[in-house]
């Protein structure tokens, strides 16, 4: 592997301001790679060498002139989640009904990311507007964990966890609405950070669920996460559900030591249903803890246990009215066949959406329909305040939670796919804060038997994303996780 | 809870402009149904006098504003008509709604 593609963005980005390497000469790299390795893993839906290199080439020339000096991200090429709308660079949700669709404008991370200097390698690969655990439900094709080619990378941002895994990209972003960052940088052994509801805008964001739904970064290490989100944060006026609060420094005080935080385990992210190899890695991770100076304390949030539940409800009644705008009209396919106006929406959606796209939009529509409003999206809405003050509860006792991203390692390609509700199941430990609006952040803790990465999670109250890149920053050092070789880069 | 029937589904994939075949139905219905059993579970959480969530930043020290309503520059007609699959003379062309006299 070209030793560039195993620089962190930090180290690409001084090297690039100090003119020891060009823009142009780091796209070539990372594209070579992709052209060496994706074949293996397919995290991408769509490369656009031509548009990247003309980019790294302009990016250069301003360099030369000095006018990218403090870009942030400067020459530094990025992937993206194929949900997040790129000016002229197609964005199809992993889904048929927008498989053509080329958007006329930038999301607003996108115009953060190009006014810091970054640019685009390309569009990954998910689960079908963002719906899923494994990435199986792309309407392309299944993304493979790197580190086993037989098991899933993971949902739904897949496609950018299992491309910075592979080293095809120094980072990347996702989307996450109910786990869908953590989990797969969990499985594929990266760093995944899903911001406090509000800090990231999600103009130009496709929608799944408004309420749930946030933009967040993809790095290999947690200094390279921290890095990306000083790039994103921050208020727009274009997304009224995004903060006016300005961002914290989050690189200042990352190397700041963490002794005297109160770090929480809730007693319900350990219980039956964890792998105990998960366990293992994790309880060697709270004794480093405990030996950095944070007092370990358990804690409860009792209604862990109907999470999911309340995520379904509220996920999939927002998802069924997001997705009502796909109707062949404005953008996206259009079903050749229709004698009316109704049958061309019907067929368009029929043939456009995969079948797990189509199950949420039903159950969505169901609770929301006359008669089963109060019995369902009411009763969600109220128990997801239970969950809430469960969490303002606790963050009066610890300044953490601690505990598994997942409660299995990665499972195999199709073992979960018949089952929805045990796909579903497999957020039980991302979906609250997501309902709850905190961040949560996942880092590698270790490796398995097999080779397969283990993910853990801290989250903290809300807008502390400054504390929990530094608790995550502290834990990632002292963990020295020795990164193994990936199948194919094996001599 | 009461099971879910063929009715109901074909009634609700009506209201959200979805069509199953047989053998799809076959197949949704009994997931359908298990998701349902799952999420009965809310029935057995207290939830009285407990105001409901539908944001998290309708509370506390999460500050949203709203814009100014100012005019500010849409993207030109034509580039928004771009990724229509039927348009003409700067609109959205759909299949007649109306019949010819």
């Amino acid at each position: 592997m070209n030793e560039i593609c195993q620089c962190s963005i930090r180290e690409l980005r001084r090297r690039v301001v100090e003119k020891e390497v060009s823009a142009s000469e780091i796209s070539r790299s990372f594209l070579d790679r992709i052209e060496k390795v994706d074949h293996h893993i397919r995290a991408f839906l769509t490369v656009e060498a031509d548009q990247l290199l003309e980019d790294a080439a302009r990016l250069d020339k301003k360099i030369a002139s000095g006018e990218l000096k403090d870009g942030l991200l400067a020459g530094v090429p990025l992937a993206i989640k194929d949900n997040i709308v790129t000016r002229g660079m197609r964005t199809s949700c992993a889904s048929r009904i927008l498989e053509n669709y080329v958007p006329p404008y930038d999301a607003t991370v996108i115009q953060k990311l190009r006014a810091e200097g970054a640019i685009f390698l390309g569009k990954t690969n998910c689960d079908e507007f963002a719906m899923g655990s494994s990435g199986e439900n792309s309407a392309y094709f299944t993304t493979k964990n790197p580190w086993d080619l037989g098991t899933v990378p993971g949902g739904s941002s897949g496609g950018s966890a299992a491309a910075v895994a592979a080293r095809e990209a120094p980072g990347a972003l996702g989307s996450e609405t109910g786990g869908s960052i953590r989990q797969p940088a969990a499985f594929c052994g990266v760093v995944g950070l899903k911001p406090t509801y509000g800090l990231v805008s999600r103009f130009g964001l496709v929608a799944f669920a408004s309420s749930l739904d946030q933009i967040g970064p993809v790095g290999q290490t947690v200094d390279d996460t921290a890095l990306l989100l000083q790039v994103l944060a921050g208020p727009d006026s274009r997304d009224s559900t995004c903060s006016t609060k300005h961002p914290d420094d989050y690189l200042g005080g990352i190397n700041e030591d963490v002794k005297g935080f109160k770090v929480g385990l809730p007693k319900e992210w350990f219980g039956a249903g964890l792998s105990s190899q998960i366990e293992e890695k994790l309880q060697k991770a709270i004794a480093k803890l405990e030996g950095l100076g944070c007092e370990i304390i358990e804690v409860s949030l009792p209604h862990t246990e109907h999470a999911i539940a309340v995520y379904c409800i509220i996920a999939f009644a927002e998802a069924s009215s997001n997705l009502a705008r796909y109707d062949g009209v404005r953008y996206g396919r259009r079903t050749p066949e229709h004698e009316d106006l109704a049958a061309m929406f019907r067929h368009t959606r029929n043939e456009g959406f995969g079948e797990e796209v189509k199950r949420r939009i039903m159950l969505g529509t169901y609770v929301l329909s006359s008669g089963y409003y109060d019995a369902y999206f009411l009763k969600a809405s109220k128990v997801r305040t239970l969950l809430k003050n469960d969490y303002l509860q606790v963050f009066e006792q610890v300044d953490f939670l601690l505990g598994p991203t997942t409660p299995s390692l990665p499972f195999k390609i199709g073992e979960k796919v018949s089952d929805p509700l045990q796909m579903y199941l497999s957020d039980v430990y991302t979906v609250s804060a997501n309902l709850v609006g905190v961040p949560g952040l996942s880092i590698p803790c270790g490796y398995s038997e097999d080779g397969l990465p283990v993910g853990l999670q801290i989250q903290a109250s809300y807008f502390e994303e400054a504390k929990l890149l530094r608790l995550a920053n502290a834990l990632e050092k002292e963990l020295a996780i020795q990164r193994p070789d990936l199948p194919f880069d094996e001599s | 809870m009461a099971s879910i029937t063929v009715e109901q589904v074909k009634k609700i994939a009506e209201l959200a402009h979805l069509q199953f075949s047989p053998e799809e139905l076959q197949r949704f219905i009994p997931q359908f149904q298990e998701v349902l059993y799952y999420i009965a579970q809310l029935d057995d959480v207290s939830t009285e006098n407990v105001e409901a969530t539908y944001h998290v930043l309708e509370r506390g020290s999460r500050p949203v504003s709203m814009r100014e309503d100012q005019e500010e520059p849409s993207l030109p007609v034509e580039t928004v008509l771009a990724n229509a699959p039927d348009s003409a003379e700067g609109h959205f062309c759909v299949p007649a709604v109306l019949e010819e006299e």
